[in-house]
């Protein structure tokens, strides 16, 4: 009886660890069967390359949004980057016992703010002060790229932080040792030691911020075409399914879903990155 | 004798020791300031690393700060009527909502979560396939972000079921979504349950199953709290998964196929709106309330968790 009982809860959990395993084959299968077909038609150079994005005159072309979520990544990462690693490093290295138990819990709290709160801070504080000092409307590649830069501000810190922490002290003490300051050793022994790390840290900052759509779609502008500066309107791929799903029909939607396989496989390749990167330590 | 009495370092007791030593060690703000002018590199450098961490705070402040006290008095009863009204603009039925759907996917994934994590960790041979399987596919589903998520929960239940937008639909997109997650946690949890429980467990005659539902599970419940709440935190903030999914209706599910909102996406709808600004203000305080304790509930389990190790 027991023994039943025994082999009935193992076939139990193996069925559950197998729903992940299902769960993405479903997801791939959807995307890919329902986009497919759409890229197919429209063309698959026409889609990807394709400059105009006109659904009701049968223009597809999503180069503009590829291009859009390129830019609008790089300038998070221009913003976030820097500032994220150097915070990490104050955190793990300079940062006094008192101070860290107060920021620490900050940066959590970044991490947990809902990406729609995040578009919404966008809006009424950096659109108002990009349109005081530029005079446009205060839409586009650059607020949407410092926006992005805030929100992966916390995944580079917590992730660099671990990385520097996890350096052997005798790297720290060898380089001191050899009369280096406290920062000479630490920008030039500790932080070199984890850069693997700290690279793992900006590959996910980097899926966060292609991935992003709610905040994104607030601040951006969302015009469908090349922007011309970093004050131009632009629109990623994500928007550009969010703002047309509700009301898109036929090929329309399909294209729609074959942005999304498009945003799809770029993650996918963030995350092999990722993996490799992590492996490799 | 004679030896000591020519050595007074001897005659220091331990305390008298360690006294010296911090004199030796102790440097002064102003030693430190004329190191920093024989080394102006270092001092660039210790400037660059404090100016990031303060931009970080200031961000920090200013994001919390601006949003609480323009949004605070922006909070009127009328926002907690009970039925929602283009005049009320109630957000009552949403936060209900909210409750609602991440109480049904927690009931959702919980288990699932939990039972994989399990076999991953007490079944599963060392090196097998699948477990390799399972690993590569939940660190995908890790990564794919909320819009993917949201169009495929569109794709499947919305539009291949015919169910148009519901509340299920939205409840197992999102427990899709949050299953690494307690997936994660759990497997942590039961990693750090020492292998002499389950061998003391094994040596009193228990079965596995026994072992691990009275042994091993118990002691990584703070573990699997924790994936929990962090779970929570990811469903009362997503909003784009649940756009095309559950949909935008105001009011509180009748049942499981009725379209509804949560917080998130009711904020999202005020601000697509652009009628809604004090509106938006109010629920942009309230999400953040929740997410505030939704954070120091976690990491209070942090706490006990690395107590209990």
């Amino acid at each position: 009886m027991s023994g039943v009982r025994e082999s009935l809860m193992k076939f139990v959990f193996l069925i559950a660890a197998c729903v992940s395993i299902l769960s993405t084959i479903l997801i791939c299968f959807f995307m890919f069967v329902n986009g497919v077909p759409a890229i197919a038609e429209i063309g698959i150079f026409k889609f990807l390359f394709g400059m105009t994005w006109k659904p009701s005159n049968g223009y597809y072309g999503i180069f503009p949004m590829i291009i859009g979520s390129i830019y609008v990544t790089a300038g998070a990462i221009v913003v976030g980057v820097p500032v994220g690693v150097l915070c990490a490093v104050f955190m793990a290295r300079f940062c006094p016992k008192k101070l860290y138990s107060v920021m620490k819990p900050a940066i959590g709290l970044l991490a947990g703010i809902p990406s729609i709160v995040y578009g919404f801070f966008g809006l009424v504080v950096i659109v108002p002060v990009i349109q005081e000092i530029f005079g446009t409307n205060g839409k586009g590649v650059l607020t949407a790229s410092l926006l992005l830069g805030i929100m992966i501000l916390p995944t580079i810190i917590s992730v660099s932080e671990d990385a520097i922490r996890s350096v052997p002290e005798s790297y720290y003490e060898g380089a001191l040792a050899l009369g280096d300051t406290h920062e000479q050793a630490v920008f030039r022994a500790v932080v070199p030691a984890a850069k693997s790390g700290i690279l793992a840290g900006v590959i996910l900052g980097v899926g966060r911020a292609i991935g992003e759509t709610m905040a994104v779609i607030i601040v951006a502008g969302n015009q469908t075409i090349i922007p011309a500066s970093v004050l131009s309107g632009v629109r990623t791929m994500t928007s550009n399914i969010v703002m047309e799903m509700g009301y898109a029909s036929g090929l329309h939607r399909q294209a729609l879903i074959g942005t999304g396989v498009v945003l799809f496989v770029f993650i996918l390749i963030i995350n092999l990155l990722f993996s490799v990167i992590k492996k490799e330590r | 004798m004679e030896a000591a009495g020519n050595l007074p370092e001897e005659n220091f007791t331990p305390q008298d020791m360690s006294l010296k030593i911090e004199a030796i060690n102790k440097v002064t703000l102003k030693d430190r300031a004329n190191s920093y002018k024989n080394r102006p590199f270092s001092f660039f450098l210790l400037a660059l690393v404090s100016l990031a961490a303060l931009i970080t705070i200031f961000v920090f402040l200013l994001l919390i700060g601006y949003i609480f006290v323009k949004g605070i008095p922006n909070i009127k009863p009328e926002l907690f009527a009970w039925e929602y009204t283009t005049e009320n603009v109630s957000m009552m039925p949403s936060i209900i909502n909210t409750f609602l759907m991440t109480f049904a996917t927690l009931i959702l994934a919980v288990p699932v979560g939990v039972f994989s994590a399990v076999y991953l960790v007490e079944y599963a041979k060392k090196g097998s396939k699948l477990v390799s399987v399972v690993r590569i596919t939940t660190e995908t589903l890790a990564g794919i972000p909320s819009i993917v998520y949201g169009l495929f929960g569109f794709l499947m239940f919305a539009s291949s079921f015919k169910w148009g937008y519901t509340f299920i639909g939205g409840v197992l997109t999102l427990a899709i979504m949050v299953l690494p997650t307690i997936m994660r946690t759990t497997e942590e949890a039961l990693k750090a349950v020492p292998d002499s429980f389950r061998e003391g467990s094994f040596g009193l005659g228990a079965g596995k199953l026994r072992t691990v539902f009275r042994i091993v599970l118990p002691s990584a419940i703070p573990g699997i709290f924790s994936g929990i709440v962090l779970s929570t935190g990811r469903i009362v903030g997503e909003t784009a998964a649940l756009i095309f999914t559950a949909g935008t209706k105001a009011a509180v599910p009748n049942d499981i196929f009725s379209s509804t909102r949560t917080l998130a996406v009711h904020m999202y709808s005020l601000l697509t709106e652009g009628l809604y600004m004090e509106q938006a203000y109010a629920t942009a305080v309230i999400i953040l309330i929740m997410v505030i304790v939704i954070n120091a509930v976690s990491s209070k389990l942090a706490k006990t968790i690395v107590k209990n190790r």
